[in-house]
């Protein structure tokens, strides 16, 4: 395939909207090819998009679609010759979730927390994804073993438990939520600090953080630790959002990569003692990631409008019910985590709205380093992924952000300062924030660039980056971002102007990290032992089997010596 | 004689407890011995007789006919109705499930579970509140008080109590069941009832108002609560009431006497937010005893694949879900479809008399290993190899966790998976024809 005169943005590579052809053969980016000509003259042509936290797959998602039928309805689209049919709007089937993204020009989207459990369910629910490649994070903040290795401070048999729980899972990284909050919510408690101790477990939240941190750069994974931090979603927790940071900062990371990448990290950016006083920290966390190299965030962005909460932090979700009074879901997993839904609404008039949304824009604005920043909205916990084209063209156009702010509570302006930032995102900002930093982060090598070796994911838009003024015409560039020209994942049109051509099953990657057997030796005592008196299953039933993952893609990662001998 | 092999750790596919320590001894590709199961799993893993030969019904007389001309005659069956209704997949694997939703997506028909006549209004109050629940292990560790409303495990799920829930064992509850308190409210005694520290005896149908009058003195609200509730003395709710809100970790088990007594949805959108409100005083969850074993499987691939659990309409192209008018029953009783395809379920000795009446004027076609009251009045008559024994698969339990069903012995039958596939050949080959014909 031949894709013919797009103007190229692959910052990766160091291209920054350079006029150029591009050739896929097989499946992946090549030097020169044959075959089908795309004409994409004077059109803006980026990879394939790549969402690094979204929740798209597993029991709490479909918990969310079963309390939330009238979700559903939303989103209904037929079946046609070539698609299953399509519902939902902030929780789709599964066949949504892989066209939406494909007519955005996304290619890759991994689901963010996955209790070892529960995994089995997780990928039922990714391989019925079409088209983009995926992979689930694992949870491992709240884990008896994670706790216990930590609190005996053996770091060699923790590297070897979360090697054994990412085989078991079939997980990609090691996802921390709230760590020891969900361990104390098994009995309806909450730990209120980094430096709480875990009831019944004699370990503080920052020794878990700290503890998993060490153990996953031992064992060189792809990517970091992927931490939601405790009091997540309360006024003032900024100070706790840094006060962890700063337990890190002194890490070296295995990979030329973050030591630790901050999830959502708009709901962690709060000042003020209460709902009354609340206010945008932003600015505070901005300058923390200006002035250090070791963490990455993802925005988390929030818009108005309907959105479903839901995530491993259960003592939260049972915050959001009192507050709203809405319905709401828990589910505790034993030995493992917690979990909670609840459905949402975010409004214009209301200030603790307006404020969050400001804060996500401002931490995006003010971090000057575009590598540090993900664009996400924390699917469909600030807003489902549909939006991400609002969230660009907010980005990118300061006229904007001028006539939303216009329309909302009017104390916006004395609580955060997005009123006063001028700068605007160009090309090379977004392709960085959507496509090569998510990549990076993730540790993806093939993924987010175009150079030779890199998957076929290709995205072209009816947008002429020379002739479009990103900052005036954003209703133009919003329109355009929403329905990819062409959107082209492993060298075949998946999607052409709205309309889905092709729904080829994308891949699932998960790490397989090697360790000494004789760790594993010794960690199994342990293990039989949990399984024997605590856990409701057998251990032969415990890890997720081979066919559930008919399109894995296994990336090896595990202590240096012994990646080199696999 | 060859020897015989141990299968270990498998999993019982007869309830919604799917119990995982199963072993099965095999010899000569034939089940000789279960260990560890329950009667009820252990007889439906022994197996007993089978349906033997697919069967098409000819003059009003089922006849042995070949797999492919009852796929045939089924598939004609489904491409000439204008809605058909393909119900049951309570007792097969997830992956039957799949195929079956893009069956019905293919021919434009209705797809529900037995979850309609079961666990469907729990659905419908889990729509209305939410589910503040949990894995079983986590009940297991935790739990100091244990309610069991309308529902008797100790004969519906005989292995429960021992695993999970009133007398297990795990990590905070190590007394097993000396240290917990256990409350079982029912019309009648049951062999649960006598394993209880307290037993409630309500009057049948009035669980909402028993639910309602302990919402209030949970809240502190109790001086507005009459002297006497559904059967109960105002001093005994209040009992319970200080005992719910004293636990360390509870949990209320629910069953069919609560979905299927006056009130229905609504007296599980009431104990729902029961259970919410106790989580201001002390830690609550709240579970649905799935009967089949993989109701709760069918629920989760449904909602995944349309958007919804349950009576899952695909006649208008996109998925359409309104209980009440897209259920089975309410179909049925309408005179709504002209084509049932019942799998994995015996519809007629579930259904109301009338709705089984409607069966009777309908076409009919039955998937199942065995013979039932179904097979009497269906037109053709396709038998399968048994989930979970026969062929591999995926069922979710009653907490929702997903777990591996193991292949014990081979069948000379079919899986449900093959035969549903075998139809949806024979409909797109009937269409082409149809096509090539018209042309």
């Amino acid at each position: 395939m031949i894709i013919k005169g797009g103007i190229v943005y692959d910052p990766a590579n160091g291209i920054y909207g350079d006029e150029m052809d591009l050739f896929i053969d097989q499946g992946r980016m090549v030097e020169a090819a044959k075959g089908e000509e795309i004409d994409a003259s004077g059109l803006l042509v980026m990879p394939g998009g790549v969402d690094a936290h979204s929740h798209i797959a597993g029991k709490k998602v479909n918990t969310g679609r079963i309390m939330r039928p009238d979700d559903a309805r939303i989103g209904t689209e037929p079946r046609t010759a070539i698609c299953r049919p399509s519902t939902g709007y902030t929780v789709p089937n599964c066949y949504a979730m892989g066209y939406r993204y494909a007519r955005m020009g996304y290619t890759t989207a991994f689901e963010a927390a996955t209790p070892i459990l529960e995994a089995r369910h997780t990928h039922e629910e990714l391989e019925e994804i079409p088209i983009i490649d995926k992979g689930a994070l694992t949870l491992f903040g709240n884990n008896w073993q994670v706790m216990e290795s930590v609190r005996d401070k053996d770091l060699t048999k923790l590297a070897a438990y979360v090697a054994w729980g990412l085989r078991a899972a079939k997980g990609y990284g090691v996802k921390i939520v709230n760590p020891g909050g969900g361990e104390a919510w098994g009995f309806g408690g909450n730990v209120k600090s980094q430096n709480d101790i875990v009831p019944n477990f004699d370990v503080t939240p920052a020794e878990i953080i700290v503890g998993l941190a060490k153990a996953n750069e031992m064992l060189n994974l792809p990517h970091s630790i992927h931490l939601h931090f405790n009091n997540l979603g309360k006024p003032g927790n900024y100070t706790t959002a840094i006060e962890t940071l700063d337990l890190l900062k002194d890490l070296k990371p295995s990979r030329m990569r973050q030591v630790v990448h901050v999830a959502h990290m708009q709901f962690s950016a709060y000042g003020g003692t209460s709902w009354r006083d609340f206010e945008s920290k932003a600015p505070a966390i901005a300058d923390y990631f200006n002035c250090h190299n070791h963490a990455t965030m993802d925005m988390g962005q929030l818009l108005f409008g309907s959105a479903t909460t839901m995530t491993a932090d259960a003592p939260l979700e049972y915050g959001n019910a009192r507050l709203t009074h809405n319905k709401w879901s828990n589910h505790d997993i034993e030995l493992e985590e917690s979990s909670g839904v609840v459905p949402m609404n975010y409004f214009r008039k209301m200030l603790v709205n307006a404020v969050q949304w400001a804060i996500g824009l401002e931490l995006a604005l003010l971090v000057k380093d575009p590598w540090k920043v993900l664009m996400t909205t924390d699917h469909p916990n600030g807003s489902p992924f549909v939006n991400y084209p609002e969230v660009i063209t907010l980005l990118m156009s300061k006229t904007k952000r001028d006539l939303e702010m216009a329309t909302l509570h009017d104390q916006v302006p004395k609580r955060t300062t997005l009123a006063g930032i001028e700068r605007e995102l160009d090309w090379t900002d977004i392709a960085i924030m959507t496509r090569a930093a998510p990549a990076r982060v993730l540790g993806l090598e093939d993924k987010g660039h175009l150079g030779p070796g890199a998957d076929g994911d290709v995205s072209i838009y009816d947008l002429r980056p020379e002739e479009v003024d990103t900052s005036l015409d954003h209703v133009l560039v919003k329109k355009a971002l929403a329905n990819a020209k062409y959107t082209i994942k492993g060298g075949v049109v998946v999607s052409k102007e709205g309309q889905i051509l092709a729904t080829p099953p994308g891949r699932t990657f998960w790490v397989d990290a090697a360790v000494p057997q004789a760790d594993t030796d010794q960690l199994m005592v342990d293990l039989e032992e949990k399984f024997a008196k605590y856990y409701s299953i057998q251990i032969a039933n415990y890890a997720v089997q081979d066919a559930y993952l008919p399109h894995a893609q296994i990336i090896r990662a595990g202590l240096p010596i012994l990646s080199e001998v696999a | 004689m060859s020897e015989a092999i141990m299968i270990k750790d498998a999993v019982c596919s007869f309830c919604g407890c799917l119990c995982d320590d199963i072993n099965v001894e095999v010899e000569d590709g034939k089940i000789q011995r279960v260990r560890h199961a329950c009667r009820l799993g252990s007889s439906k893993i022994m197996g007993h007789a089978r349906i033997q030969s697919p069967m098409i019904r000819k003059n009003g007389v089922l006849v042995a006919s070949s797999f492919q001309e009852a796929y045939d005659k089924a598939a004609k069956i489904l491409l000439a109705a204008a809605k058909p209704l393909l119900y049951g997949w309570a007792s097969t694997s997830c992956e039957a499930a799949k195929k079956g939703i893009l069956l019905a997506e293919e021919v434009g028909g209705v797809l529900d579970s037995t979850a309609t006549v079961c666990h469907g209004p729990s659905v419908i109050g889990i729509e209305e509140k939410g589910l503040p629940g949990a894995t079983l292990g986590q009940v297991k560790n935790r739990a100091d008080t244990i309610v069991f409303w309308g529902c008797n495990p100790a004969e519906a799920h005989p292995r429960h109590s021992l695993r999970y829930s009133s007398n297990s064992c795990g990590k905070f509850t190590q007394e097993g069941r000396e240290g917990r308190k256990i409350i079982v409210v029912d019309v009648r005694e049951t062999k649960t009832s006598k394993n209880a520290d307290k037993f409630i005896r309500i009057i049948p149908g009035s669980d909402y108002e028993v639910i309602s009058a302990l919402r209030m003195l949970v809240a502190g609200k109790g001086d507005n609560v009459p002297d006497e509730v559904g059967g109960v003395s105002k001093a005994d709710l209040a009992d319970i009431a200080a005992t719910l809100k004293a636990a360390k970790f509870g949990a209320v088990f629910f069953g069919l006497g609560i979905t299927h007594s006056r009130g229905r949805y609504k007296n599980i959108d009431n104990a729902l937010s029961l259970v919410a409100e106790l989580n201001s005083h002390s830690k609550f969850v709240v579970m649905p005893m799935r009967g089949h074993y993989n109701v709760g499987g069918i629920g989760q691939v449904l909602a995944w694949s349309s958007g919804y659990p349950m009576s899952v309409d695909f006649t208008r192209g996109g998925p359409y879900f309104n209980p009440g008018e897209t259920a089975a029953c309410d179909l049925l009783a309408r005179r709504d479809v002209d084509a049932a395809l019942i799998i994995a379920a015996d519809a007629v000795s579930n259904f109301p008399r009338a709705t089984a009446e409607a069966l009777a004027g309908i076409p009919v076609i039955q998937i199942d290993p065995y013979e039932n009251p179904t097979t009497l009045l269906s037109d053709v008559v396709i038998p399968s190899a048994i989930a979970g024994v026969e062929v591999e698969g995926t069922a979710y339990r009653m907490d929702g966790l997903a777990l591996r069903l193991r292949k014990m012995v081979d069948s000379s039958f079919p899986s449900d998976e093959d035969i549903l596939m075998g139809i949806l050949e024979s409909v797109h080959k009937q269409r082409q024809l149809a096509a090539n014909e018209g042309a």
